[in-house]
């Protein structure tokens, strides 16, 4: 069974986020008001063949854990899974 | 002052080995190029992870840099005493790899910074700055995009308190501010040491300073010391 594991890594609340930033400072100058806050991030998909769920979502656990983020600064989350076949 | 064999290892991407390698034989050392695929360093005294964008800068600096074959040997001659000096994306590899507290992220200003900056030596401690008298000013040129030293308030707490910083950026005379530091870096940091002194990682680029007609000459006592070091230990 392969399954297709959406994962986003952000930085750590509180870590400055200097794309965020600017992307927030370029909303007013383009006629966008009411935005508080724009954080930046990465979305990885990972389409992983395992016998069962809990295999494929330890083994992303593993590679998101210590490849795809830097627990120094990045947290991670898997965002869904879907059967793709 | 001869005999040190100073290994510099090349990634795919490396950009400043050649010039890591010609400071090792301007400063008297043999230099030992490495490629990112050997699994030994061919028996250096000493090791140069040098600067550039190993593997694109693909996901984060230094990110894949970590796992390459090559790193297994810099581990261990790291854990042996070995001294290891990682510069720009070499510090980003050294954090990556857990050998050095902290990481570096993308410059507080967004900007890739380019320019001739001052640092303030703030530990002789060290196999890179022996030579050098904590407080004293270096010229060396920076040139990064992510180059913003963070960690957590306990590792910055432990790192300051042991004296692990190694250089802050400065004025010319030594003092620090805002206006001083290119990328935002926490407490100024501009490289910082293990808790032995054997591995320092810089953002700054020693290996770009040794020659007075082509600019500042900060990085000269960096090389001397680590020469030095290498010596003392045979």
């Amino acid at each position: 069974m392969r399954r297709r594991f959406e994962v986003v890594v952000m930085l750590k609340p509180g870590m400055a986020d200097p794309q965020g930033r600017t992307v927030q400072d370029a909303l007013p100058t383009m006629g966008w008001s009411g935005v508080t806050d724009v954080r930046v991030g990465k979305h990885v998909e990972l389409t992983v063949e395992a016998d069962s769920e809990d295999a494929a979502r330890e083994l992303v656990e593993q590679i998101a854990g210590r490849l795809l983020s830097n627990p120094v600064i990045e947290d991670f989350r898997i965002l869904s899974v879907e059967d793709v076949g | 002052m001869s005999g040190a064999r100073v290994a510099v290892v090349t990634f795919p991407g490396s950009l400043d080995d050649r010039d890591a390698l010609r400071a090792v034989r301007l400063m008297g050392g043999e230099p030992v190029p490495v490629w990112h695929a050997d699994a030994d360093l061919g028996h250096a005294d000493a090791v140069i992870l040098p600067g550039g964008f190993s593997y694109g800068d693909h996901l984060r600096a230094g990110a894949i840099a970590r796992f390459a074959p090559v790193m297994a040997a810099v581990a261990g001659h790291a854990e042996r005493g070995g001294p290891v000096l990682g510069i720009c994306n070499g510090f980003q590899i050294l954090c990556e790899a857990g050998l050095l507290p902290g990481a570096l992220t993308r410059n507080a200003g967004l900007a890739f910074v380019c320019r001739r900056v001052h640092v303030r030596c703030e530990t002789a401690a060290t196999a890179f700055t022996s030579t050098v008298e904590a407080g004293e000013v270096l010229g060396v040129p920076v040139k990064h995009g992510e180059g913003r030293f963070v960690a957590d308030p306990e590792t910055m707490a432990r790192i300051e308190g042991e004296g692990r910083v190694v250089f802050r950026y400065c004025s010319p005379r030594g003092e620090l501010g805002d206006e001083w530091n290119p990328n935002g870096a926490t407490n100024h940091i501009a490289g910082v040491a293990n808790d032995r002194g054997n591995v320092v990682g810089m953002m700054p680029h020693p290996e770009h300073a040794l020659d007075p007609d082509v600019g500042p000459t900060g990085g000269q006592p960096l090389f001397e010391s680590l020469l030095q070091f290498v010596l003392a230990e045979v």
